[in-house]
């Protein structure tokens, strides 16, 4: 029962220009920052993200690869610079703005975060009720729509802690693209995996960039994951981009930092 | 050393600044749309409904200890006529809405306080705000006014179960006459009385909920975390409903105050 509801973030999302769409970029980084005290965690970021490819950040633990994910969301705001999505800078916006904005993204979390009062269903249907004026009908055939081209129709009755870890990283890819976002963050999106579920959930990536032309940005730091993925990869050292570029650049990238973390994740093009 | 006695002495104020934070901020998005009135039916049930057995229960034995205690030391200067009118005026303006309160605390502060920090700590929360959807309005709203409504209600019926225990020990085990438990206690009791109490219950209900709200809300530290949230969430509850009730008591009295 929502009493007075005015869908305020359907009314202020824009339509988007042909200029807009035809640039390659979809988010323009410049110069971020973010420090928490005294410590300064990113620094002077500047990074782009193509449209429509997936996009990987890598980096060590402790290299501020979370922090960069949180100020791409706006879960937190930067101290300073740029986050420019499709032509507003996303760093300044606030209030109605921003929650209108956020709609572009789509988040899947490391543990998946799923609503653990709530079914399958429902954890799909969720965004479709808080923002949309669709009947209970119209919600059913777009969340089972959904849940069925992801292969876990099955599964709409069931509570998320009822499914294994790969089901409902499943649910929450499904749950971040129901409103049919541009953008889907995943935040390391196969640790602590099986291989196998690894796989699995590197597959379910390429497909959400493959069947509905998404714009995925991954925070990972499993290279094996990775290099079957990646069409772009960025590596964050001390939070810092000290290297951009295709996958193949970067893995002969001759910065001494991300020389050192290919070296040691034992990977190679072949 | 200094430092640390510093922090020590500060940290009430640090919490109460929070408190009072969460509250402004949760009372800005009660009033924007959307309304979701089934969140708040949701949170009533759970902290209403579902506490009425535990605030009946307790309700029938602290009538019936009040009797005992109050019948046997009235009777030593025959003033035991008077047990039902000091029981009515203690329960319905003290012990009714501290001991709903503290029931309240126990069984829905420390569940909300838990639920909302295994949310925060399980990326739960986050997750609410990159759907656009604000956490304090989804969360915290619905539960705050469910307090605020539904602990009078208990007190109501702490009350009301509350008398008839002290009514049954009295009259059926002490050898009371009815007549006058009842009659001494219309006699002392009115509006005002039962007013008092649920004026004072629903500032604890508010008080109680805003602080489970704000423990679990910015619990951190994984299950561990949660753990020490909902300790000082019963813990900060049980201090504040008793402070409160000397504040509120003075503030309907007035006089108390220096």
């Amino acid at each position: 029962m929502k009493l007075f509801r005015r869908n305020a973030i359907e009314l202020a999302r824009p339509s988007l220009s042909e200029e807009i769409l035809s640039d390659p970029v979809h988010v323009r980084i410049r110069n971020l920052n973010k420090s928490y005290g005294d410590h300064r965690v990113l620094q002077d970021i500047c990074l782009d993200v193509y449209r429509g490819k997936t996009n990987v950040v890598i980096g060590p633990s402790g290299s501020g690869k979370t922090v960069l994910m949180r100020q791409l969301v706006r879960l937190e705001k930067p101290d300073s610079g740029e986050l420019w999505v499709d032509g507003v800078d996303f760093a300044k916006l606030e209030g109605l703005q921003l929650e209108a904005k956020r709609r572009t993204f789509g988040m899947v979390f490391q543990m998946s975060a799923l609503f653990d009062s709530m079914t399958v269903y429902d954890n799909v249907a969720f965004p479709l009720r808080e923002h949309t004026t669709l009947s209970r009908l119209q919600i059913r055939e777009r969340v089972m729509e959904r849940l069925a081209s992801l292969e876990i129709a099955d599964a709409a009755p069931k509570m998320p802690a009822h499914l294994s870890g790969g089901m409902q990283k499943r649910v929450a890819v499904a749950r971040a693209m129901i409103l049919e976002s541009e953008i889907l963050i995943y935040d390391e999106p196969t640790t602590g995996l099986d291989p196998i579920t690894t796989q699995t959930v590197d597959d379910l990536i390429t497909e959400a960039e493959e069947k509905f032309g998404v714009t995925s940005i991954v925070i990972s730091h499993d290279m094996a994951s990775v290099l079957r993925i990646a069409d772009r990869l960025s590596f964050l050292h001390h939070g810092t981009v000290v290297a951009s570029g295709e996958r193949e650049e970067l893995l002969r990238s001759e910065h001494p930092a991300t020389k050192d973390f290919v070296r040691a994740s034992r990977v190679s093009l072949d | 050393m200094g430092e640390w006695v510093g922090k020590l002495l500060l940290a009430p104020f640090v919490e109460l600044g929070a408190l009072f934070r969460l509250l402004f901020e949760a009372l800005f998005w009660a009033v924007r749309p959307p309304y979701r009135g089934r969140l708040f039916v949701d949170s009533m049930e759970f902290i209403g409904v579902g506490s009425i057995f535990l605030v009946a229960l307790t309700a029938v034995f602290v009538g019936g200890v009040l009797s005992l205690q109050l019948v046997d030391g009235f009777r030593d200067f025959g003033a035991e006529s008077q047990t039902g009118a000091v029981i009515g005026l203690g329960l319905t303006r003290e012990i009714g809405p501290v001991f709903a309160a503290l029931m309240v605390t126990s069984r829905a502060g420390s569940a909300m306080t838990t639920e909302l920090g295994s949310m925060r700590v399980t990326n739960q929360i986050d997750a609410l705000v990159t759907m656009a959807v604000n956490p304090v309005q989804y969360l915290v709203v619905p539960r705050l006014f469910a307090g605020v409504v539904m602990v009078p209600i208990l007190t109501m019926l702490f009350n009301i179960v509350g008398m008839f225990g002290a009514w049954f020990v009295a009259c059926n085990l002490l050898g009371l006459d009815p007549g006058i438990f009842l009659d001494r206690m219309r006699w002392l009791v009115d509006w005002d009385d039962v007013a008092q109490g649920l004026v004072k219950a629903m500032v604890f209900g508010l008080a109680i909920t805003l602080i489970a709200c704000r423990q679990g809300f910015f619990a951190e530290g994984g299950a561990a975390g949660v753990g020490r949230a909902t300790n000082r969430s019963v813990v900060h509850s049980a201090i504040a409903i008793l402070m409160l009730d000397y504040i509120v008591t003075s503030l309907i009295l007035g006089q108390g105050f220096f």
